[in-house]
């Protein structure tokens, strides 16, 4: 009996030891969405702690952040222009078409206002916003969620703001998408090659059973080009796409001159899309 | 001792025929899905997790569950539990095999599953729910194996290896807590997102464990020649009664939280769930059922074994009764939790989720490899305690 209790004091002594090593742990999981990346960007932590503070803060990474303004009025006034820049994006990025709703893939899409912004919409809409559609997309958040919960590292946030996926770590787990507050994340159900038509062979196709999303075009902003859908916008300015941390930028103009909100800001995911209403 | 597997009497092996049949079918259902990919599931983006989830979930439980007999017969020498110990150890092992093999059925890359340990993501829960879930099951083999290896050879267990049963207290309260830990930790999803999802999931866990371990013994009373002995019954049946309430209260405390404070977010699920949602002039209600099954079952189950005489005087009313937990818990756990968490969607969109015929059976094939398993193991136990007394 007395040689039982003397075993339970040695392995609570050692479990306590390893309860104080845990903090550490414990500290740095909450701390970074990716340790790698932690190491490599020193102001990283000054980020976490601004963050933490309340969605009105402005995050201060430094570098590129690069960010997005939809101005839902030109889409009233042009109810064209959403499926152009959908068109656009989806064939760009090989994103196949499945006769199955079951199987949908989609990175950029139109939906309704309450759909969108479901926290902020109230019975008592104007016609404008009732009647016409408003494109979503990956928000891009600076405290990703989806990063947080994808156990390989295969979708990322890069040094730029842009969250990243691996098609070729992606083991199919689907947490990010469960993670996701959005609902920007699809999956490959099946092999999507038979449902790509006209494929463009610059980008690559997915296999199936990965993950993918809007990637903010991360292929041709680095060749420097604008993201396809707001290439398709053309010049109406519907969607302007820019670097937010450049106090000169477009976007940060227009952003100065307009009110802009964006979706479900509560949940402290800091988005990169913004919304002029 | 594997040797002890290989015999048994007609019994046995029919039983093992049976589950083998299943077995044979989910390995064809699962090529299937395997070559056309997870669309051969009910699944979608905007219900992205399913059956195999939902069960793997469930099966965590069971695998803690088993703790409830460690934890009093070694902490604190409650020696009416010396006898079904290891069926506690067993019953985790072979849930935890099942929980690994959802997982894999659930990847949409199973031949890229080990890229969690080659890319270990401390930030991820899933990272942590692996190593945990890991842990317990070569904590639970070991502690098994070597105990029953002593006890077979009549010397006393090593003294190393209670350094590994105490450790297996912990671990088991860890693998349901880091499970609950994938779900509480997501934003947008508020029937997930509460901090008293890991708690009652072990209050479900510590219910269901049990009370599936209760069933087993009062059939392997029957037809294996071994009595558990009625004081370690009763007192799992205590267990099972104080865990079982437990859960109903958090379950309440739910309901309080979403109805009293009128948010919708927090209303939504359960609605679903309990009394079907409308939206846009249509009820979507087909977990209804299963919910209200839930709350019949329980009731059933609980009136059964808090009554003296179907605790006491009757095997087949303790054996009904505690199925009715075992059965009401799955249905709680194992259906609706995991499923109705994904409604509605991010964009307040509905899309109810309705199991394949493929996803079914590869479901089904999954319970029985694991009965299996459990079957073979409990054969070994059982020899090896009748050997002994021989």
């Amino acid at each position: 009996m007395d040689k039982n209790r003397r075993n339970f004091l040695k392995v609570a002594g050692i479990s306590t030891l390893a309860g104080l090593g845990g903090t550490a742990v414990v500290d740095r999981l909450v701390g970074g969405t990716s340790l790698a990346q932690a190491a490599a960007d020193s102001g990283h932590d000054v980020d976490q702690a601004k963050g933490a503070q309340g969605h009105g803060e402005i995050p201060s990474s430094s570098g590129n952040r690069y960010g997005m303004i939809i101005d839902i009025k030109k889409f009233q006034q042009d109810p064209s222009l959403g499926e152009k820049a959908v068109q656009a994006c989806h064939s760009v990025h090989n994103v196949p078409q499945f006769p199955d709703k079951k199987d949908e893939i989609k990175w950029i899409w139109m939906t309704n206002f309450e759909n969108a912004f479901p926290t902020s919409s109230n019975p008592y809409r104007d016609e404008a916003t009732a009647k016409h559609q408003l494109p979503i997309l990956c928000n891009h958040c600076d405290q990703p969620p989806c990063v947080r919960a994808c156990p390989t590292k295969a979708t990322f946030k890069n040094k730029d703001g842009i969250i990243m996926m691996d098609y070729h770590r992606c083991i199919g787990c689907r947490f990010c998408m469960a993670a996701c507050p959005y609902g920007s994340r699809s999956f490959n159900w099946r092999d999507p090659e038979a449902f790509v038509k006209n494929a463009n062979h610059v980008y690559p196709r997915r296999t199936r059973g990965v993950v993918e999303k809007c990637n903010f075009c991360d292929e041709r902003v680095g060749a420097g080009k604008q993201p396809a859908c707001v290439e398709a916008c053309g010049e109406s300015k519907a969607i302007v796409f820019g670097n937010l941390n450049d106090p000169d930028s477009e976007i940060r103009k227009m952003l100065k001159e307009n009110h802009t909100i964006q979706r479900n800001p509560a949940l402290g995911t800091i988005p990169s899309v913004f919304y002029i209403v | 001792m594997f040797e002890k597997a290989l015999k048994g009497n007609n019994y046995y092996w029919m039983w093992l025929a049976f589950l083998g049949f299943f077995i044979a079918i989910a390995a064809v259902c699962y090529l299937r899905q395997y070559f056309y990919g997870l669309g051969l599931t009910g699944m979608s983006r905007d219900v992205s997790w399913g059956l195999y989830i939902s069960q793997f979930t469930f099966l965590v439980g069971v695998a803690a569950g088993g703790v409830m007999l460690v934890l009093p017969y070694y902490i604190h020498d409650y020696k009416a539990f010396g006898r079904i110990t290891i069926l506690g150890e067993f019953l985790a092992i072979s849930a935890l095999l099942m929980c690994l093999m959802f997982i894999m059925a659930d990847l949409g890359q199973p031949l890229r599953g080990l890229n969690v340990m080659l890319y270990p993501t401390p930030g991820s829960m899933l990272f942590w729910d692996m190593c945990v879930l890991w842990g317990y099951l070569i904590l639970n083999a070991l502690c098994g194996w070597v105990i029953l290896t002593a006890e077979r050879k009549g010397v006393h267990p090593p003294k190393w290896i209670y350094f590994f049963v105490y450790l297996s207290i912990p671990f088991a309260f860890s693998i349901h807590t880091v499970t609950a830990m994938l779900y509480c930790g997501l934003p947008g999803r508020h029937f997930w997102l509460s901090a008293i999802i890991a708690p009652r999931f072990l209050a479900s866990a510590f219910a269901a464990g049990p009370a599936l371990i209760v069933v087993i013994a009062l059939i392997l009373k029957r037809v294996a020649n071994f009595d558990a002995g009625k004081e370690a019954l009763n007192k799992m049946v205590t267990i099972i009664i104080y865990a079982a309430l437990a859960n109903m209260f958090f379950v309440g405390l739910e309901f309080f939280v979403g109805f009293y404070s009128n948010i919708p977010g927090h209303m939504h699920t359960l609605q679903y769930l309990f009394f079907g949602l409308e939206h846009h002039g249509h009820v979507y209600n087909n977990l209804v059922p299963f919910m209200w099954g839930f709350i019949a079952l329980f009731l059933v189950g609980i009136s059964l074994l808090i009554h003296p005489y179907t605790r006491k005087q009757s095997d087949l009313w303790l054996g009904i009764g505690c199925a009715s937990i075992f059965f009401a818990f799955w249905l709680d756990k194992g259906i609706g939790f995991v499923l109705g968490g994904f409604v509605p969607t991010p964009t307040e969109e509905i899309v109810e989720y309705y199991p394949t015929i493929n996803e079914l059976f590869i479901t089904i094939g999954i319970w029985a490899t694991g009965f299996f398993i459990l079957t073979v193991l409990y054969k070994i136990a059982i020899s090896v305690e009748h050997e002994i007394e021989a």
